[in-house]
């Protein structure tokens, strides 16, 4: 796995290759797709509709319950055979989930690949992922002194930090508020663009789907 | 390795209770070589049954058991449906709270002390009330119908109970029902008691069953507030067993088979009583009555639960008191001097017990809570909890009577030459501590927001990485409680520690209750507050270590 730059890891696309969830004989979606690297697929639904199990499959955290099939390739790395903690999922909910024991920088240190040496070394690019959303010096703070906006930032910089070959977004920017949300989308996927990474994003709201800018899937329509 | 934390857990749970079980058979039908017993026979129930008083000390046992269950149960339930919710219940509950870890024997001597005939009230009251200038002729604690005992009882587990009660309440609809009980007209108590604690009940039915093996069985307590002519059945089984005549060893086997049975008996007893209380209700709730004048009720129920906790905490601090007296006599309610003289001369008697009670307590707690934690990670992994099944193997050991299997496995490690080492005495303690970490753990354990495992392991981290930087971290509080309860469990341990150590490995609260018997306040003060600042002091280290660790951390403080 590459460390030393984006490149090898990032620039695959995410092939979600005929993958199917059930939960007891009902099929909750059915999705097959290409996302290149940089753009985004959004999957559409109803709460209740399962549409986080596609993340949970990807990312290999899926709930014994369900049953899947399908496979998920990384360019021609067949996600779906490894452990999870192998397929560098980056994964974003709707809370920011910093670790709360750890400072902002510890946050960041842990998602650092343990391939850069040095205190020095791995503090400073610590510091550099802050100052690049805009936390420059928010290192040695403790996270839940942080506004809502700064919590969603540092989560940003964190899963951008451990360099992860595609993105897993579970309704990231639904707790923000208006003016907050449209701050962090821009955000999220201009970082996902310029790193060139692939996003599966999962959402209810509409606007989130058409701000990504990418395919737009709709499950779940039968739902009552 | 973690593959097989679940079944050792199994195994630490049932083995020593199947063998002890097995080793306790034996003997109570004449079997046991050691002591020249090499061939089956009834011989050791008919020495049982002609034990003069026998069938008191049974009845005595299985009464002071039954009773102080229903008033228990009686009066958390009352509480709970009475003042769930209100500023009052909120007091109480942090005030009843601590209770938990205090010890039976130091919980019975804090009784003991406040309502003696020359106890604290009896000070406080005379000579101006009650005209005595001597402490009266009565027989208060060690009375023959058992009440002292049963009061013991009830203090100590109405605590337990209403704990029980509290974790089960997030999972039954409490507040949600209050208002609709309301609209339809009926009072709080009732209306909350017929439609919400039956469901609670049904949650907290193994805590219950556990409270009524423990009271029907226990010496502790017993020892120190139940009757004397006879003493309850448990008490005078330890007496033969621990006679110096061995052939006393098949009736006190014999004796622990009827005391399983007295315990049996009682469940059945008490099963029967749930069917008849369920009854009752549905009956009650079908006439339609809505409970409106419920004063009374409700002011006992809240009265009942302060009056446990300030003759505890009273008690309590009446033990420190005298442990520091000079001369005290009646009727003062104040010693006329205060002197450490008593902890001066206790104090070199104190340093082994308490290495003892430490060593045990420290080893049995920190293996239990290993493995504990190897159960749950196992069950975080694969996705599977057990179920009911693993519920009710953690509580076997607090359903059967220690007695049961005690004598058994005394027996079975002396004819091994195992007894008296700290080994086995560390083992017999895990069995009655593990159960008590699982369950202090497990909720708070299920509750983790597991997503931030998902996103640790997203960014790389090995399982076993996760484990160590994120989960324990974030759960340190709650290990660190739990540890705190499997100390205070370890500490609080009697009869374990008398047989397995057979004498070998005395412990602060088995030198306490010995001491029980002599009757010197100021040296019983000096132990029962030592038993109970132990449980004390893990408590406070518990929620200091994170206080200290994570100062800087805001949300981890508050959580």
């Amino acid at each position: 796995m590459g460390q030393d730059g984006i490149g090898g890891a990032g620039l695959q696309p995410l092939v979600l290759d005929h993958v199917s969830i059930t939960l007891a004989g009902r099929q909750l979606l059915s999705v097959d797709a290409t996302i290149a690297p940089g753009a985004v697929l959004s999957v559409m639904g109803p709460s209740g509709s399962g549409k986080s199990t596609l993340l949970a499959f990807a990312g290999g955290f899926l709930d014994h319950v369900f049953c899947a099939t399908g496979r998920v390739w990384n360019g021609a790395t067949d996600l779906t055979a490894l452990p999870p903690q192998e397929r560098h999922a980056g994964l974003l909910f709707q809370d920011p989930l910093l670790f709360p024991h750890m400072s902002v920088g510890g946050n960041l240190l842990f998602a650092l690949s343990p391939s850069v040496k040095g205190k020095a070394q791995r503090r400073a690019q610590a510091q550099a992922a802050l100052a690049e959303v805009g936390l420059d010096g928010f290192v040695d703070r403790d996270p839940a002194t942080l506004s809502g906006g700064q919590k969603a930032r540092v989560a940003l910089a964190r899963v951008m930090l451990s360099k992860p070959r595609f993105l897993l977004l579970d309704e990231p920017f639904s707790k923000l508020d208006a003016a907050l949300r449209q701050q962090v989308r821009d955000l999220v996927f201009a970082n996902a663009k310029r790193l060139g990474v692939p996003v599966l994003l999962v959402t209810h709201d509409r606007a989130d789907a058409e701000a990504a800018g990418g395919d737009i899937i709709t499950i779940g329509d039968e739902a009552p | 390795m973690l593959r097989f934390a679940p079944t050792f857990a199994i195994a630490i749970l049932c083995l020593p209770l199947l063998a002890g079980t097995a080793g306790t058979l034996l003997p109570a039908f004449g079997y046991l070589p050691a002591i020249g017993g090499d061939r089956l026979t009834l011989a050791p129930f008919a020495a049982l049954l002609a034990e003069p008083g026998l069938f008191r000390s049974a009845l005595t046992a299985l009464a002071t058991g039954l009773v102080s269950t229903f008033l228990s149960v009686a009066i958390v339930a009352l509480f709970v449906c009475g003042w769930y919710g209100t500023r009052t219940f909120a007091t109480l509950q942090h005030l009843v709270a601590p209770l938990l870890a205090v010890p039976h024997a130091a919980a019975a001597f804090a009784l003991a002390f406040m309502i003696a005939p020359s106890g604290f009230v009896a000070r406080l009251l005379s000579p101006w009330a009650t005209g005595w200038d001597r402490p009266p002729d009565l027989l208060i604690v060690n009375d023959a119908m058992g009440l002292a005992l049963v009061a013991g009882l009830v203090v100590k587990e109405v605590p337990f109970l209403l704990l029980v009660t509290l974790a089960a309440i997030p999972q039954s609809p409490v507040m949600a029902a209050l208002p609709l009980v309301r609209s339809l007209g009926h009072g709080r108590t009732l209306g909350l008691l017929l439609a919400v604690w039956p469901g609670l009940y049904r949650q907290i039915r193994l805590a219950v069953f556990a409270v009524i093996a423990y009271a029907t069985s226990n010496v502790d307590m017993a020892v120190i507030l139940g009757p004397t002519l006879p003493p309850t059945l448990p008490v005078r089984l330890v007496g033969w067993m621990n006679d110096a005549d061995l052939s006393r060893r098949f009736v006190a086997c014999a004796g622990a088979l009827v005391q399983i049975g007295v315990t049996a008996v009682a469940l059945l007893l008490w099963i029967i009583l749930e069917r008849l209380t369920a009854a009752i209700g549905s009956a009650i709730a079908d006439r339609g009555l809505r409970g409106q004048r419920e004063r009374a009720v409700r002011f006992a129920s809240g009265v009942a639960m302060a009056l446990a906790a300030t003759v505890v905490f009273g008690g309590l601090a009446l033990l420190a008191l005298w442990s520091v007296a000079g001369l005290w006599s009646f009727p003062d309610a104040w010693p006329q001097s205060l002197t450490i003289r008593t902890w001066e001369k206790s104090l070199p008697s104190v340093a082994a017990p308490l290495a003892n009670t430490l060593s045990i307590a420290g080893l049995s707690t920190v293996l239990s809570v290993i493995i504990v934690l190897a159960c749950l990670q196992r069950e975080n992994e694969t996705g599977r909890t057990g179920g009911n099944r693993a519920l009710l193997l953690v509580y076997l050991p607090l359903l059967v009577p220690q007695i049961g299997f005690l004598f058994g496995l005394q027996l079975l490690l002396v004819s091994g030459g195992w007894d008296a080492s700290l080994g086995a005495l560390v083992l017999v303690h895990m069995v009655f501590v593990l159960p008590y970490v699982f369950l202090s753990l497990t909720a708070p354990w299920r509750a983790f927001d597991r997503r931030y495992e998902a996103i640790a392991i997203g960014l790389g981290a090995s399982p076993s990485r996760v484990f160590w930087a994120i989960r324990l971290p974030m759960m340190l509080r709650a290990v660190l409680v739990a540890t705190a309860v499997g100390f205070a469990v370890s500490v609080g341990q009697y009869l374990p520690t008398l047989l397995v150590g057979a004498g070998r490995f005395p412990t602060i609260t088995t030198e306490a209750v010995a001491l029980g018997a002599g009757g010197n306040r100021r040296v019983i003060g000096v132990y029962a507050f030592l038993q109970l600042a132990l449980p004390f002091l893990a408590f406070a280290v518990a929620s200091a270590v994170p206080a200290l660790l994570f100062r800087n951390r805001r949300a981890i403080q508050a959580a």
